[in-house]
């Protein structure tokens, strides 16, 4: 799991977090390596949990589904979604190397935050296969 | 692997402590998060069982401050050590950049010590790591038990077992007492940042 990305790369990828989602009402968003570092995050200020935890368990949970989803048989599940009372996680894989966090509340609705989501991956792949 | 943001100035890197269950991994970590509650912006995460064993891992995010003009950030893990947990042993592996391995210094415990450095290897194997080519530093822990009459041993019997053919820094430590834990910290550190360093401009 090699990978550089350079200077231009990461101011796209976090404008792309902030155009896409913090603006959208999105909580909190984060793009992570499977090692389970931080690529780039944003958030809308008022986030009080420390996300680098937050990202070493990202990946763990995401690194066990996919062990799980090899177990019976699936290539992957490429996306999770876990729902709260206030909050809710979404997980989605961006190329093999990268995982999307978003973190949002009532407000956003989960077929918009899908829709944002995909279309978020699609500009990313372009970003990071110009490397 | 470590990620740098040549922009921000920052890097983050992967620690992981192996070796294996009951070795004093969690002491480890739990040692260095209450000398340096201040540095660590969090609780410690510790993922476990019912019994208090590392399930998943144990995660500590610690800020050593400024090198070579970046901000450094190491990510301490512990995996867990029993054998049945290979599973989630072989995750918290994935993209590690230093590994210091906690052996277990009681002299029931030589043929678990020796079977989990085996196991690192074959787990960094399948991802295509080398043990011998990563940063590692030894850590013989659990030595202040010999004061209490419990069989430990040798230094040369442990460096026989695990050290002979990596020759790397070992540590005769105490997890409990704190003796040589930040002394073995201060050790991976400085290797894992000296293997980065030819990234950082
Ligand atoms: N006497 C002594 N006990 C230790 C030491 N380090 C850990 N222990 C004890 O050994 C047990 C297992 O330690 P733990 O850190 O959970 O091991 P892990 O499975 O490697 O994470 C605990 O009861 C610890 O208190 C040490 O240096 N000396
Ligand atoms: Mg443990």
């Amino acid at each position: 799991m090699e990978y550089t990305l350079d200077q231009k790369q990461l101011d796209e990828i976090e404008a792309i977090l902030q155009s896409d989602f913090i603006e959208m009402g999105v909580h909190c968003v984060l793009m992570i390596d499977m090692a389970g570092n931080i690529i780039s995050s944003l958030d809308n200020g008022e986030v009080s949990f420390d996300i680098y935890s937050l990202a070493a368990l990202a990946a763990g949970n995401f690194g066990a589904v996919s062990a799980m989803a090899n177990m019976v048989g699936e290539n992957e599940f490429s996306l999770l979604f876990h729902k709260g009372q206030d909050e809710n996680l979404h997980f989605s894989r961006v190329t093999g190397e990268f995982l999307l966090i978003t973190i949002f509340g009532k407000e956003t609705s989960l077929g918009f935050l899908r829709l944002k989501v995909a279309e978020a991956i699609k500009k990313f792949e372009t970003i990071l296969q110009s490397s | 692997m470590a990620f740098i943001n040549l922009k921000k100035k920052e890097v983050q890197a992967k620690i992981v402590y192996y070796g294996p269950g009951r070795g004093g991994k969690t002491t480890n970590l739990e040692f260095i998060y209450k000398k340096y509650k201040s540095r660590i912006p969090t609780d410690m995460v510790a993922i476990k069982t019912h019994g208090d064993r590392t399930l998943f891992f144990d995660f500590l995010p610690f800020d050593i401050g400024t090198i070579k003009g970046y901000s450094v950030r190491m990510q301490l893990y512990t995996v867990p050590g029993q054998v049945k947990y290979n599973a989630t042993r072989k995750l918290v592996l994935r993209g590690v950049d230093g590994i210091v391995f906690v052996a277990d210094s009681m002299q029931l415990r030589r043929e678990k010590n020796v079977l989990s450095l085996k196991n690192a290897r074959e787990n960094l194997a399948a991802y295509k790591k080398d043990l011998t080519k990563i940063p590692l530093v030894m850590q013989y822990n659990k030595r202040d038990l010999g004061e209490q009459g419990i069989p430990l041993l040798s230094v040369e019997t442990l460096q026989q077992d695990l050290n002979a053919d990596l020759n790397v820094p070992f540590f005769e430590a105490s997890a409990l007492e704190g003796k040589n834990v930040v002394e073995t910290l201060k050790k991976i550190i400085s290797l894992t940042m000296a293997s980065l360093s030819k990234d950082l401009t």
